[in-house]
């Protein structure tokens, strides 16, 4: 017998919109464990589980390692720089490794598309996606998605602007699958180099001028210039960028409406979003981080135990 | 019971209760009421989510609903009164005594509940009895309450019928 959501997490693509909203809906009581004086909760005690981090990461992998402790799990944090990665170690074989070790969950941020359910394939244990290259960030969505129906209610009909590096941007595709399953309106706007060609497919708005975006929107996900792609020609200049795509006050003044702010992290203060706009008063940027726990602990809950083997073995006194 | 409640206590002073999802919260909130219409006093009281302190989860699974948990500021010092509609195996009783641990070191802890149908699996009795019921390990305790479910009624079920 699988949890509510199956055995692991690797995407919001292959969740029921059902499904979505179980997760956001356990988010909220998680919310308080972490406002007790003592932030912790033994639901988890006994299982052990590895943070599997081949790609750069500080809020999503200390995230992670709350929930987890929070939840009163045993984590152990691999990064690839100082473990067996770099002497060219698999990452099946490193996984299977620390199975024989006996852990519970794996966590896994990966640079490559895929990289989490080719894991999920091959081991046991619960696999929980934390980035795999241009594919999907399900956690950030779903704490995304929690932040804006926290400030906007229900999403059905809302309109949700993704703002920036669309086609390098997992986070971009995991709110685009949850919220239109959640029956919001997504659109998104960059420049044309920073989108996806196949975006239209996705079923989302496509905006060219950050101008018509601020007169359509009840929220904007601003995304992070990844400023590596600027060697690679996507975009002339970091200025250039600010003055056509860059989110400020200015702008957001002439909106018909107040427009929610999210940004996932880190931010590029300056480039994408100006200082005036992350710390004014629309912006939710450190509500995310707050959901971010919650929304991580609910995850973490919802796949574990469920075990008919160990129940099995209970009923005759085994264990 | 409120007035048990009440007795137990040597009074109103420091007395709170809590109830523990989901039915426990409304009895102890009608306990509240009662004890305010016949002594004249307000006592705190708050709810209990205990499925994160469950012993079952690693064999069950996870519970899809997990409710609020909603504790007055301080339990230090005060005198708690769990709140619960049916006491059976003791489990849940158990998982909201290392909750409340949690949350402050009180004065004392009772245990206050609508009907007491035996069967225990642990050392755990009740200091409030609203009803004592004898039922077979193959029978189900259905409580419904006004608030929740629109009548107040306490059914003895076969287990694998309908609620």
């Amino acid at each position: 017998m699988a949890g509510p959501l199956g055995k692991d997490l690797l995407g919001l693509a292959p969740l029921s919109a059902d499904q979505i909203r179980l997760v956001l809906d356990t988010a909220v009581p998680f919310r308080e464990i972490s406002e007790r004086a003592i932030k912790k909760v033994p639901t988890l005690r006994g299982a052990t589980i590895v943070n599997l981090f081949f790609e750069a990461s500080t809020r999503t992998r200390i995230s992670f390692e709350f929930a987890e402790k929070r939840l009163s799990a045993d984590t152990v944090n691999v990064a690839s720089a100082n473990s067996s990665v770099s002497k060219g170690e698999t990452l099946v074989d490193t996984a299977r490794n620390l199975e024989a070790m006996k852990i519970d969950m794996v966590v896994i941020r990966h640079g490559a598309s895929g990289a989490a359910q080719f894991l999920a394939e091959r081991i046991e244990s619960n696999v929980i996606n934390a980035g795999d290259g241009t594919n999907e960030h399900p956690t950030q969505g779903l704490l995304d998605i929690l932040t804006l129906r926290n400030h906007l209610g229900d999403l059905t009909g809302r309109r949700i602007c993704i703002v920036g590096d669309v086609l390098h941007s997992r986070v971009a595709r995991s709110n685009i699958w949850g919220l239109t399953k959640l029956g919001a309106e997504v659109a998104v706007c960059g420049p044309r180099s920073l989108l996806p060609n196949a975006i239209g497919e996705m079923g989302v708005t496509v905006f060219d001028r950050i101008e018509e975006a601020v007169e359509w929107a009840d929220a904007f996900n601003v995304l992070r210039l990844q400023l590596e792609r600027m060697q690679a020609g996507y975009i002339p200049s970091l200025r250039e960028y600010n003055r056509v795509y860059g989110v400020t006050r200015a702008r957001l003044e002439k909106a018909p409406r107040d427009i929610l702010i999210l940004h996932p992290g880190p931010m590029n203060r300056g480039v994408e979003i100006d200082s005036d706009v992350a710390d004014g008063p629309h912006s939710v940027i450190l509500d995310q981080v707050t959901n971010g726990v919650a929304v991580r602990m609910a995850v973490l809950y919802l796949l574990a135990g469920g075990k008919p083997e160990l129940a099995e073995a209970a009923k005759k006194g085994v264990v | 019971m409120a007035d048990q409640i009440v007795e137990l206590n040597a009074g109103t002073d420091n007395l709170v209760l809590v109830g523990i999802q989901r039915r426990g919260v409304q009895l102890a909130e009608r306990i509240v009421r009662i004890i305010k219409a016949q002594e004249g006093v307000d006592i705190v009281s708050g709810a209990l989510d205990i499925t994160l302190y469950r012993d079952d989860l690693q064999t069950v699974g996870p519970r899809p609903v997990v409710g609020t948990t909603r504790l007055p500021w301080t339990l230090d010092d005060q005198n708690v009164v769990i709140v619960d509609d049916v006491l059976y195996t003791g489990r849940t009783v158990r998982a909201a005594l290392d909750e409340l641990a949690d949350f402050g070191r009180p004065a004392r802890i009772a245990l206050a509940v609508l009907i007491d149908r035996g069967g225990r699996e642990l050392p755990i009795h009740a200091d409030v009895i609203g009803r004592k019921v004898e039922v077979n390990p193959g029978q189900r305790v259905d409580v419904f309450i006004e608030e929740l479910d629109g009548r107040d009624e306490v059914l003895i079920a076969d287990r694998d019928t309908e609620a």
